[in-house]
């Protein structure tokens, strides 16, 4: 573990991210990211792809705002099928 | 700031009064077909948006809503009080679009081996990465639009694990439940795709662009 590499250091993201690491794999991970440069850009830009993923369907303004209700074709649809159905 | 996803089962800002609820679940169970429009109305919107993150913009999104209200009505008498309604209907368009997904013809698609980062002999990044702008010099709207499309490119396998974990936000057991696989394959396949995201945002987010 001592021997920690770029290869090993992306495969572990997740786990460190999700607090899953043990302690060992942790320390070794983390002196990883205090030596390589292009590691800790790997991390930044791996976590800002999660944090895209978890807006990219919210409204940028007050103008935007998914609307909530379903659009009439689909009630109409819906309300269709359950007739036959 | 981040805004609240008003879509989220779990946003409090929609949750409705408990008591209203409850007697919309008892109208339903007597299968009132007025209830069932209101049930529609409130939630069709919502499930709509699950479903076109999952099955994107094509007619199987409504597809699969349409599908889930008819079984939602269907087992209505096996709701459980203890739920919430949007949550019960959450499950059942996210089971539907999955069914959907499963049945209908693959599209082409890209090997997400060939978006994820490559290495050397000794395990050193074969092409290391550069930083990426900082947030507050993008356009939100714009990256948002980009997010969207570029997940819209992940095979199926790995963006509906992206889709169900990192938007929907259910647990790697019950995605790994809905899926039918164990929890290491959800992990593994939630990492590759958000490794082939970044891939496919890098072009376009790196400081150094211009
Ligand atoms: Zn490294």
């Amino acid at each position: 573990m001592e021997d920690l590499r770029c290869r090993e250091f992306t495969d572990f993201l997740l786990a460190y991210l999700d607090g899953e690491l043990d302690p060992r794999a942790r320390a070794a991970f983390e002196e990883h990211l205090q030596a390589c440069p292009p590691c800790r850009d790997y991390l930044d830009s791996y976590r800002r792809t999660v944090e895209l993923v978890g807006t990219a369907w919210s409204p940028c303004g007050p103008d935007d705002a998914i609307p909530e209700d379903a659009p009439e074709e689909l009630v109409h649809a819906v309300l269709e099928a359950r007739r036959r159905a | 700031m981040a805004p609240a996803r008003p879509e989220s089962p779990n946003d409090p800002k929609s949750a409705p009064d408990p008591a209203a609820e409850e007697r919309l679940v008892i109208a339903l169970r007597s299968r009132d077909e007025d209830a069932y429009e209101q049930l529609v109305r409130a939630h069709g919107g919502r499930m709509l948006a699950v479903a076109r993150r999952l099955l994107g913009d094509s007619e199987d999104a409504p597809d699969a809503v349409q599908e889930a209200f008819v079984s939602a009505f269907r087992s209505i008498d096996s709701f459980e009080g203890q739920a919430r309604l949007s949550t019960w209907l959450h499950r059942i368009v996210v089971n539907a679009a999955l069914m959907k997904l499963r049945t209908r013809r693959r599209k082409p698609e890209q090997p997400i081996d060939d978006l994820l980062p490559t290495f050397e002999a000794d395990g050193h990044h074969r092409e290391p990465g550069k930083p990426w702008q900082p947030a507050a010099r993008l356009e939100q709207r714009e990256v948002h639009r980009l997010v969207r499309e570029n997940i819209a490119k992940l095979p199926d396998a790995y963006r509906t694990v992206l889709v169900l974990r990192d938007i929907e936000e259910l647990d790697t057991a019950e995605v790994a439940a809905l899926l039918e696989v164990n929890a290491g394959v959800v992990k593994t396949r939630l990492h590759r795709a958000r490794q082939a995201l970044r891939t496919l945002l890098d072009p376009h987010l790196r400081a150094d662009r211009e």
